[in-house]
């Protein structure tokens, strides 16, 4: 009997371990930020914050949604958010037309937008019986050339109660960071503490056991691609506004980015097992590093090579699928 | 066959294999001579798949050694692997079968036994017919079909011809998990006939098989497992059916059982019914009965399960008349059953999540007393219910499962053979939950491959090729029924 | 001819799915000429399919990895990749070049065999290589340029008798993927990794290996379409092939290939490949406005998973 003792203690601890995935990621970006400082090539410590913190606000707000997707099955992402993001922007700009009135008006209808293109492809994930990373590539297609049709040569700015918003700081902190942290904590709070949440996780980890145990695997599939790629399409009007107008490629990084971060701040890439608070930590990190590579003259391909290497790395030392047998 | 007294061709000495905390294998002794068939008996869970695993070398035993012809193959240094098992002829055919649907039977025949040359093909093709020829006259099988299109029964008696041809090494020992559980009798009896000429030209065989029958037919001696030891080894003329029920670890209460369930169920609201369609007969479920389902495995018992499950989650089947909520238990946990990332108490609390919450959010409290009442209902043996549901054994993961489905609040609870794997001792506590449970006025409807087990039910359908071919009561219940009626009725 | 085709079964659905890529090359082949009559020549079938040969090489590296029941993402960036070597190293530096081409084949093994040892998901490790390949390519390339070995741009501009260059090219690698994926020992231990691991496992099979060998494979096909892509372009940019990935799972699927189960057709494939470059000319002499032809390319996806799909559904898969 004593021998099985300290076997059910190592399964304790590792166990334990495993409910931390976010401690990668979060001592990540704080080793980048201690690196940036003291190499002195960016001033002022509070400038770089407030920065990180905005340009890492946008990144998790779309990738709490791409987090929900690639939870919900192995190998299962969102492709279509580089087209949402440019659809999404280019409607918000349409909408709110220069007018502080139309500002949220514009919201709602980037939101909606983006909502609309989660239905879609979950419509022809659905429909064609095909992995969702085939049914959002080609749905992008398309939808960047709904896209282009709306949005090319549009020259309209935003409002300029929008602009102010998008770039208020109070004490500090970004308003957008802000936003960001309150979409988090819902997000959390919907994982954690909703069936929705439950169910998201078990078609992740079984989608058998998840239809055998009763969870509708059709609705909670298809909330998930809607509510991705809703929050893409919010992200997409924020863009907007913060970057003086919309163009067509504003959300391209966005697909490297987001899944990257997702895996970096240790959501498990075989679905089942989000985690929410890694995601700060990773794009924190993400933009950090991206800041210290151009600070140091590396071109974009430097930057490509090594998020590729970084994503794969990751994913291999956690083990995708071998802590589940 | 007669019994040799030279030098073994395999000796198993202090076997033991441990998963986790479940000690699946204790100090297993094993001795197989040339020549020799041994029949092996044993519950599910008694340790026969991982005294197996071991000897074909898909396991690596924690201690113990293995000796071939007096030659140590575990300890030497050397790795034991199939490959290597294969090599001094040792060779198994699984209870899962093992084709590859996309391939054809001669190509299947290449992965298990690559031939060299450019006319691989036609070699493999030639080998396995052959065999097929010896094993199975009259089977009508093509080399060039794809294994895919088969029925399960074809599928077995391909992967067993397979597994007897002569190629690179050859074949020494024979193990033979269930080969027989998706025959029909015909099929069954000419697997016996072969092995019986087999042994007597000197090769050795381990036949593993719940079919008691087919023990006393081939077997030159018999051993039976139980909770991981091995509890009998004699020969065959010196023991009879009894004693090895006996030593497997029977049920005592199962003639308790049959008394003490009612029989007036005749005027309990219905829960079922399935018409009567395309050769099949009506299936009728009623409040507080614990229907079986028998006949040969994957003949369609799983995949009524799975349709009446289906018809009240999408809500609409004519055709599949259920009439209250439905709970699954699944027998293959990993691939239905089991969520691998959570705690045990996520996984007891996944079907009755509704039951937790407060103002729409899951309260944590409720969660916690609800799994623990469902934990001491059914004796979980685990320290924290917090702990990885993979700490578990397999009879305590079945339970969790149990737990799941009871926790549902489902009038009618499906099981799809949930016993496999199993120990005697889960396996008790679970029938009694059964019982109470359905005195209660919970119906079950149980599929399950050990025929024992159905005699918990109160009727039994007995399927064959996806068909309801025939209906027994529990006072008629006998083996011989079933087999015979799954085929008389399959014939006519 | 029916296993050339991987005719599986005489159902109606399985011969309509085998059939299925014959059938669109021949409609839209009519369809093409009916528009456009002068097409229907030795130079206009050589125009209209030129592009097809690399797309026929990488739907091939693209069918291999669907065999082993995986899914490619990098397709169209390591064949950019390819082509960016051929018009930076090969001419100038031919033995750097092949040793780079050799390193870069050897890459892919190991994304394969790290995919079978970790048991990763292919799509997301593909995702992330397919960033390496692009970054890689970038990095060699920045803008558009460099210059194609003369030898490779006189190889794709041959004037083959009887028939243009493209169609013996289909030829070739449609009987070429027929031998190795459907024919060969080890194509069929390929296809039996995709169809059911645990078998290969249990009969002694190292599956790292097998994967590892399926990507390798990959990668070498993968190569053979960049050098003839750059030979036929004479010059490279990193995104020049970037279509790819889409186009040879569209084509692969079209030839009837299929996402699981390691049930692939290679010359069903090739017949994909030659279908999807004349419906892209074929929309260009619809006069489609450049706008919308990112969104028809993802339509005709759209249309060809729908067929399938609706095959499955006539057959009465689940």
């Amino acid at each position: 009997m004593s021998a099985i003792a300290p076997l059910a203690n190592l399964r304790i601890w590792r166990h334990r371990a495993a409910r931390a995935p976010w401690l990668g990621s979060t001592l990540a970006a704080l080793a980048a930020f201690v690196i940036t400082i003291a190499n002195g090539q960016i001033q002022g410590v509070a400038g770089l914050l407030a920065a990180a913190l905005s340009f890492s606000a946008l990144t998790v707000l779309v990738a709490l949604g791409q987090m929900l997707v690639i939870s919900t099955g192995p190998g299962n992402a969102d492709l279509s958010i580089p087209s949402t993001i440019a659809l999404s922007s280019a409607v918000s700009m349409l909408v709110m037309n220069g007018s502080d009135a139309m500002v949220l008006p514009g919201l709602l209808a980037a939101t909606g937008v983006g909502a609309a293109v989660g239905l879609s492809n979950f419509g022809l994930i659905r429909l064609l019986r095909i992995p969702p990373i085939i049914a959002t590539l080609a749905n992008s297609l398309m939808v960047m050339s709904v896209a282009i049709s709306f949005g090319r040569g549009l020259k309209i700015k935003p409002p300029p109660i929008f602009i102010e918003l998008v770039t208020l700081r109070i004490g500090g902190i970004p308003l957008l960071a802000m936003l960001a942290l309150v979409v988090s904590l819902l997000v959390w709070l919907v994982v954690e503490r909703t069936a929705f949440g439950r169910s998201l996780c078990a078609l992740g980890q079984n989608a058998r056991a998840a239809e055998f145990s009763g969870v509708r695997t059709v609705r909670t599939s298809l909330l998930a691609y809607v509510i991705c790629a809703g929050l893409a399409g919010l992200t997409g009007a924020l863009i907007a506004g913060f970057a003086g107008g919309n163009s067509l490629d504003q959300g391209d990084e966005y697909l490297l980015l987001t899944i990257a971060v997702v895996v970096i701040g240790g959501t498990s890439v075989s679905g089942g097992r989000p985690c929410v608070p890694g995601i700060w930590g990773a794009a924190l990190f993400m933009f950090l590093l991206v800041a210290m590579l151009n600070a140091a003259g590396a071109s974009a391909g430097l930057r490509m090579l090594l998020t590729g290497a970084i994503i794969i790395s990751v994913i291999a030392l956690a083990g995708a699928g071998s802590d589940r047998s | 066959m007669p019994l040799t007294q030279q030098e073994p061709l395999v000796q198993a000495i202090g076997l033991s294999k441990s998963f986790g905390a479940v000690l699946a294998l204790q100090g297993a002794e094993l001795r197989i001579g040339k020549g020799v068939c041994i029949g092996v008996a044993g519950h599910n869970g008694a340790g026969k798949s991982t005294l197996m695993n071991i000897l074909c070398g898909t396991l690596q035993p924690d201690a113990g050694s293995l000796h071939l012809d007096g030659q140590d193959m575990v300890q030497a240094g050397s790795r034991w692997d199939v490959r290597e098992a294969r090599r001094v002829g040792i060779r198994r055919v699984f209870q899962e079968l093992s084709l590859c649907d996309n391939l054809t039977l001669a190509e299947n025949m290449h992965i298990a036994s690559p031939l060299p040359g450019r006319h691989w093909r036609r070699d493999a093709a030639a080998l396995l017919m052959v065999q097929l020829d010896l094993i199975f006259p009259g089977h009508g099988l093509k080399p060039h079909q794809p294994a895919g299109e088969l029925p399960i029964g074809k599928r077995q008696m391909v992967e067993i011809a397979r597994a007897f041809v002569d190629a690179e090494h050859p074949l020494r020992l024979m193990i033979l998990d269930e080969p027989t559980s998706s025959l029909d009798p015909r099929c069954a009896d000419q697997l016996l006939a072969h092995i019986r000429r087999f042994v007597a030209q000197g090769g050795s065989c381990i036949l593993i098989t719940h079919k008691l029958d087919e023990i006393f037919a081939v077997a030159d001696r018999v051993v039976t497992m139980k909770d991981g030891r091995i509890v009998d080894d004699c020969l065959r003329v010196n023991t009879d059916r009894s004693r090895l029920v006996r030593a497997m670890g029977q049920n005592e209460d199962l003639e308790k059982s049959r008394q003490h369930r009612q029989t007036a169920h005749s005027h309990a609201r219905e829960m079922v019914r399935i018409a009567a369609a395309d050769g099949s007969a009506e299936f009728v479920v009623r409040s507080g009965e614990v229907i079986g389902m028998a006949g040969l495995a994957g003949h369609g018992q799983t995949a009524l399960l799975v349709r009446l499950f289906r018809a009240t989650q999408q809500g609409r089947d004519a055709s599949h008349q259920v009439g209250c909520k439905v709970a699954f238990v699944a027998g293959d946990r990993q691939t239905d059953g089991i969520f691998p990332l959570w705690s045990i108490a996520r996984n007891m609390s996944q079907a009755s999540l509704a039951a937790c919450k407060r103002y729409g959010l899951l309260d944590p409290g409720r969660e916690r007393s609800m799994v623990e009442q469902w934990r001491t209902r059914l004796d979980l043996r685990t320290e924290d219910v917090n702990l990885p549901v993979l700490s578990l054994s397999g009879g305590n993961q079945q339970k969790v499962l149990f737990a799941r489905a009871l926790a549902a609040d489902a009038g009618m609870v499906l099981m799809d053979d949930p016993m496999r794997g199993v120990d005697v001792g889960t396996k008790q506590d679970v029938y009694q939950l059964i019982r109470a449970e359905a005195a209660a006025g919970r119906s079950f409807v149980w599929y399950s491959t050990e025929f024992e087990e159905l005699y918990h039910c109160d009727r039994v359908y007995v399927f064959n090729s996806g068909r309801i071919v025939g209906e027994i009561g529990r006072t008629d219940l006998t083996e011989e029924k079933v087999v015979h009626m799954s085929f008389e009725a399959a014939a006519a | 001819m029916s296993t050339l085709f991987a005719l599986e079964g005489r159902s109606a659905g399985a011969a309509l799915r085998a059939m299925l890529p014959l059938l669109a090359l021949g409609g839209l082949l009519a369809a093409v000429f009916y528009r456009q009559p002068l097409a229907m020549s030795y130079f206009g079938l050589n125009l209209l399919l030129n592009l097809a040969i690399p797309v026929a090489f990488a739907t091939m590296a693209q069918v291999v990895i669907l065999a082993v029941g995986d899914l490619d993402l990098s397709t169209g960036t390591f064949v950019s990749l390819v082509a960016t070597i051929g018009a930076t190293l090969l001419p100038t530096e031919p033995l750097l070049g092949v040793v780079a081409l050799a390193v870069l084949t050897g890459v892919y093994a190991l994304a394969g065999a790290l995919v079978e040892w970790r048991k990763l998901p292919s799509i997301v490790v593909t995702l992330g290589l397919s960033f390496i390949w692009l970054g890689c390519a970038v990095l060699l390339l920045p803008v558009p340029g460099g210059k194609a070995p003369q030898w490779l741009v006189a190889a794709m501009n041959v004037k083959t008798p009887l028939a243009p260059l493209p169609i013996w090219v289909a030829l070739a690698t449609a009987f070429m993927g027929y031998l190795l994926i459907t024919r060969s020992s080890f194509g069929t231990r390929i296809r039996g990794l995709g169809g059911h691991a645990a078998a290969l496992a249990r009969a002694g099979h190292s599956l790292v290996l097998l994967r590892a060998q399926a990507y390798a494979l990959a990668g070498f096909f993968g190569v053979i379409a960049g050098l003839l892509l750059v030979g036929q372009a004479t010059s490279a940019d990193a995104n020049i092939a970037s279509r790819y990935t889409l186009v040879s799972i569209a084509a692969a699927i079209l030839g009837g290939c299929e996402f699981s189960g390691g049930r692939v057709s290679p010359a069903g494939a090739v017949a994909g490949a030659l279908t999807m470059t004349l419906a892209a000319s074929f929309l260009t002499f619809l006069n489609v406005p450049p706008d919308f032809q990112i969104g028809v390319q993802g339509a005709i996806l759209v249309l060809v998973l729908g067929l399938r799909a609706g095959i499955d559904l006539l057959e009465g898969k689940p």
